[in-house]
């Protein structure tokens, strides 16, 4: 297992590799000029020229990518373009806000989304299941925005119960850093309860007509510990494997949804970057979000184990 | 189960408590949204308007207009002109300090406008007359002229981007290239560098050792009162989402409100709109000289005749309440306002339009129109500029991209099938565009012009002219020659005025009329 772990780390080197030549090259190929950007409207062409060669745009894009690789190898994310600020800085001051809403968006899609999921299963072909099946439907037709702003609708502005936007911070009190985060993890988990849900109603009922799970009711278990302990336990992998890949999905949720909240975390962050082509920042930021997914993905594969006796590495 | 039941009680009361629990705001907020997010600190070295409005925060000028658009001292107390014009003299007022206690010196002013004139297209115009800058004492310091110019208050009391802020002499030494990284200043708000979150929030406090001028406040000019102990800029990037804040009192002022999201706003008893820029703004076509057809005089002389300023207000703003139709192209209501030149232009006259460009021998290369579509005040633009010259008789190739996109690719000179421009459409703050030194689309001096690149000598010299005169009547003579002058060589159209009001809760008092949104004054009511 250690060493799979060690093998699987090490092929997150080519990958990372990969994700960051792509990245700088998109970003150069990209018909803009984050020097014109920073010169504002009424700056002259000598002006930004002078820019350009202040941060070093000048230079070919072979010697940019040396100089940006090296210093992140060492790592030195670089200053960003326009907060003069280092990246790292701007990164560390951003995870909160970022960490608590996926973190507690996942508690809330998987809190909700594994009961509804079994008991869809459970009562297959029941009108219970038909709503779950049609929320997961809307669930993932529905974009996240819409979903955003139908909730502070009718949350914030019709009933007033919840703020419109913004992030209190942990420190700063529990009341308001849950009253800011209720809206936007429930905007945020719309999708992921979906696929969760789906998924658990089909892994389940692909279980229930095993013969341990005949077994267990023979043996006169109650039918709530034949779901969990028998039916869920054993479709616990392909679960798992959703949840996992649905990071995925939460990143690009987090970077949409923290837009609508004003939630400054790395999402707005990531849009910002982009609208203003801070490059250094912007590197920085996908580096992270690919790195973050890798080791999910392997965190994933790992995890297989406790649920799966069968599977070895 | 009976201890996690107790336990979870608990934690609910907890939580409950801490829910409801009001926040304590002892201290006076006013919580604001921005045009756009503050990213860059140093208002000399860009012109972003963000930057400027942020260096009326912290920082003070010699000179300020009021609210007529007249010059008024305000770090000055005396100024003084010699008879021949050439000796300027400025003595500061009493009582006036940094951020950080020391005394303001005309030392620091002299090294300010030595910064400022370096980066400013109208500062540089200025310096150009300039022989030397003396400082007498340290309240007081000379201008000396090689020759007599009118630009002197005209350029120090400029309003718009970039505006001559005075900086303490160690920060104003700072390479003009390079951004400073000392944020003293002496206005009427310190900036509180530890709370700045780029994404989030920038925050000023009143600066208690603010010393305001007697006179009351008007425009930009007069005392620069405080009556907040806190201004707080949120960043909140979607237009909705600002609104909903507002309505729900989560902020108290909107800088610039989308147009079609003001009906909301007028229907709330809570939220009043507020025209504080009574010049508003100028909408412009840029065509770009160095590249065929428009390399020709001709055929930009076409442009005057397809375009009418109504189709382009009514695709954009659409409520007549926020636009004007104005041909002067020294924006309606300032002191060189002016018609001359513009009788026939900017009615579509497409028949006319069309017999000029069969004249003027186009041979139907593609226009490459650059249409910013992330902008909702520009947005509609583009379109309605294809359609017209179209109906004119162009052909023309629209290409979609965002603002940041336009700004890299105007300033390429590349031939616009090969990543270049023909033109482009943009907007311009009143404020800066006010005379023909100022206004940066004039300047005709080939090379070093704005992207467009227009080169036309007699321009030059009339704009010269200007900067010499000092009396007003011959300058606005020159000003009217200018108008005309640009009407034959097409360096810009004008595409008529339109207006931002800003929106904030009734309980916001004393907001200024301005060309600039400035903090001081108001009160929360």
């Amino acid at each position: 297992m250690f060493a799979y772990v060690l093998r699987r780390l090490a092929a997150t080197i080519p990958v990372m590799f990969i994700v960051a030549v792509l990245v700088f090259l998109m970003l150069r190929l990209t018909p803009s000029d984050p020097a014109a950007i920073i010169a504002g409207d009424n700056a002259n062409s000598e002006q930004v020229a002078e820019i350009r060669k202040r941060l070093g745009l000048d230079q070919p894009i072979i010697t940019q990518f040396v100089i940006w690789s090296t210093k992140t190898l060492q790592g030195d994310l670089g200053e960003s373009f326009f907060f003069k600020k280092q990246v790292a800085e701007l990164i560390a001051d951003r995870l909160e806000p970022t960490l608590s809403l996926a973190v507690f968006t996942l508690i809330l899609a998987v809190a909700i989304a594994i009961p509804l999921g079994v008991l869809a299963a459970y009562r297959h072909g029941s009108w219970l299941d038909r709503i779950v099946m049609g929320f997961s439907v809307l669930g993932f037709s529905v974009p996240v925005f819409v979903v955003g702003y139908l909730l502070i609708y009718v949350f914030a502005i019709e009933l007033n119960w919840l703020p419109v936007q913004g992030y209190q911070r942990l420190e700063q009190g529990i009341g308001g850093w849950l009253q800011r985060l209720i809206l936007p993890s429930l905007t945020l988990s719309v999708i992921y309860v979906a696929l969760i849900a789906r998924i658990t109603r089909t892994s389940v009922l692909e279980v229930m007509n095993e013969d341990y799970i005949r077994t267990a009711r023979a043996k006169g278990q109650t039918e709530s510990k034949v779901l969990r302990r028998h039916a869920l336990a054993n479709a616990a992998v392909p679960i798992v494997t959703v949840i996992g890949l649905g990071v995925a999905l939460l990143i690009g949720g987090v970077v949409v949804t923290e837009s609508v909240f004003t939630i400054p975390g790395l999402g707005r962050l990531t849009v910002d970057a982009v609208l203003a082509r801070d490059y250094p920042t912007i590197q920085a930021v996908i580096l992270l979000f690919s790195l973050t997914y890798v080791l999910i993905n392997l965190l994933v594969d790992v995890t297989y184990t406790f649920f799966d006796p069968r599977i070895r590495y | 189960m009976g201890y996690l039941h107790k336990y979870l009680v608990a934690a609910f009361a907890i939580l409950a408590a801490t829910w409801f629990a009001a926040p304590v705001h002892a201290q006076k907020t006013l919580r604001v949204v921005m045009h756009s997010d503050l990213k860059i600190l140093d208002p000399v070295w860009t012109t972003a308007y963000i930057v400027r409005n942020h260096g009326y925060m912290v920082y003070d000028t010699l000179f300020s207009q009021d609210e007529k658009g007249e010059v008024k001292p305000q770090m000055v107390d005396k100024y003084e002109a010699s008879a021949d014009k050439l000796t300027h003299t400025f003595t500061l007022r009493d009582g006036l300090q940094w951020h950080d206690g020391q005394p303001v010196t005309a030392e620091d002013c002299v090294a300010s406008l030595n910064r400022w004139s370096k980066k400013d297209a109208l500062g540089q115009k200025l310096f150009s007359f300039v022989g030397g800058l003396e400082v007498k004492d340290t309240k007081t310091f000379l201008m000396k002229l090689k020759e007599p110019t009118g630009l002197v208050l005209t350029a120090l009391g400029k309003p718009s981007s970039n505006v001559p802020f005075m900086m303490p002499k160690r920060v104003a030494d700072t390479d003009p290239g390079a951004q400073i990284s000392d944020f003293t200043g002496s206005g009427p708000f310190i900036f509180k560098r530890d709370e700045w979150k780029p994404g989030d929030k920038t925050v000023y406090v009143k600066n208690p050792n603010y010393k305001p001028r007697a006179e009351p406040a008007s425009g930009l000019a007069g005392g620069k009162v405080v009556k907040v102990d806190r201004v707080e800029w949120r960043a909140i990037s979607d237009h909705q989402q600002a609104i909903n804040a507002l309505l729900a009192g989560e902020i108290d002022y909107i800088e610039t409100p989308k147009h079609d999201l003001l009906p909301i706003l007028k229907k709330d008893g809570n939220i009043k709109l507020w025209d504080y820029n009574p010049l508003g703004n100028q909408y412009t076509f840029r065509p770009n000289q160095l590249q065929k057809p428009f390399d020709n005089p001709k055929v930009r002389q076409v442009l005057w005749y397809a375009f009418n300023q109504k189709d382009f207000l009514d695709a954009v703003i659409g409520d007549p309440d926020y636009y004007k139709t104005c041909k002067a192209m020294f924006v309606c209501g300032t002191a060189l306002a002016t018609e001359k030149g513009m009788d026939g232009l900017l009615e579509s006259n497409l028949k006319k339009a069309q017999e000029l460009l069969k004249e003027a021998g186009y041979d139907g290369t593609p226009i490459v129109l650059m249409h910013s579509t992330d902008l909702d005040v520009l947005t509609n633009l583009a379109p309605v500029a294809k359609s017209l010259l179209e109906k004119a008789g162009f052909k023309v190739d629209m290409q979609s991209m965002d603002w940041q996109t336009v700004v890299a690719r105007r300033a390429k000179k590349d031939p616009a099938n090969a990543g270049g421009w023909h033109a482009f459409l943009t907007s311009w703050v009143a404020a800066d565009i006010t005379n023909p030194v100022m206004a940066a689309f004039f300047n005709s001096s080939c090379e070093k012009a704005l992207f467009g690149w227009p080169c036309d000598p007699e321009m030059e010299k009339l704009r010269d002219d200007f900067a010499r005169e000092t009396d007003p009547a011959k300058q606005k003579a020159i000003a009217e020659a200018v108008q005309i002058q640009a009407t034959k060589t097409t360096s810009h159209i004008n595409l008529g005025q339109w207006y931002q009001p800003i929106a904030a809760r009734k309980s916001v008092d004393g907001i200024l009329t301005t060309p600039v949104p400035v903090f001081w004054n108001i009160a929360i009511k």
